[in-house]
């Protein structure tokens, strides 16, 4: 299941709703919202969202894992709108009878969430400027590191 | 000429200072499209990781656009 919510996101909810008796393991990842980025102290985050396009490809992200590391189920949930510092802004989990699966499903899922669906991120700084996240250089630092939040 | 609808999201729509318009164009690809649009709004962002959507389906640059066609220009994405 993939979606895209406007409210907090209900994690307890996400957790129980992937309960499954052949199950060895749960891996999760959640992405907070940080009070800083490259130097500059944050405030915030704005996640500006196209849905339509979003659930469809996110969707299809999901379908993909399942067919590279087969798992029992898996859930992902993205935030749209204002986030405040500490705030969760993406949530996957993935259970499936091995941790091997579950690792490499999760870090899967969260690596192209990142880099394809119709999301975009603005930061406000504590200065009170605002800016778009320039997601050309995230996706370079990316590919060679898998770094990012 | 055809007539396409841009839809333009994050600093695609602030460049442009609106979210949508209906426009008589002289394209045959959603790259044309990406590049009249731009130069009518004075955006100078690299096509680099942009990303483009035909009627609601992710395309490549180089696919054919038609009248009444409705295109999603797409600044690079920054979801997590």
């Amino acid at each position: 299941m993939f979606a895209i919510s406007d409210e907090e996101i209900p994690v307890g909810d996400l957790r129980k709703g992937l309960t499954d008796s052949g199950a060895g393991g749960l891996c999760v990842f959640e992405g907070w919202v940080r009070n800083e980025n490259d130097g500059r102290a944050v405030n915030r985050l704005e996640y500006e969202v196209y849905e339509p396009l979003a659930i469809q490809e996110g969707t299809k992200v999901l379908e993909e894992a399942k067919q590279k590391f087969p798992f029992l189920r898996a859930s992902c949930v993205h935030r749209s709108g204002l986030l405040e510092i500490g705030d969760c802004a993406v949530w996957v989990g993935v259970v499936a009878p091995h941790r091997e699966e579950a690792f490499k499903a999760c870090r899967y899922i969260i690596d192209q969430i990142k880099n394809r669906l119709p999301i975009w991120k603005k930061e406000h700084y504590a200065d009170g400027d605002s800016d778009w996240v320039n997601c050309e250089r995230c996706a370079n630092v990316n590919a060679q590191s898998g770094a990012g939040n | 000429m055809k007539n396409i609808t841009v839809r333009y999201f994050a600093m695609f729509r602030e460049h442009a200072g609106l979210g949508e318009e209906t426009l008589s164009l002289n394209v045959s690809t959603a790259l044309d499209v990406f590049e009249q649009t731009r130069s009518r709004h004075g955006s100078s962002e690299p096509i680099g990781h942009c990303k483009v959507a035909v009627n609601d389906e992710m395309v490549d640059w180089s696919s054919a656009v038609n009248d009444g066609d409705t295109v999603l220009l797409f600044p690079p994405v920054a979801g997590g």
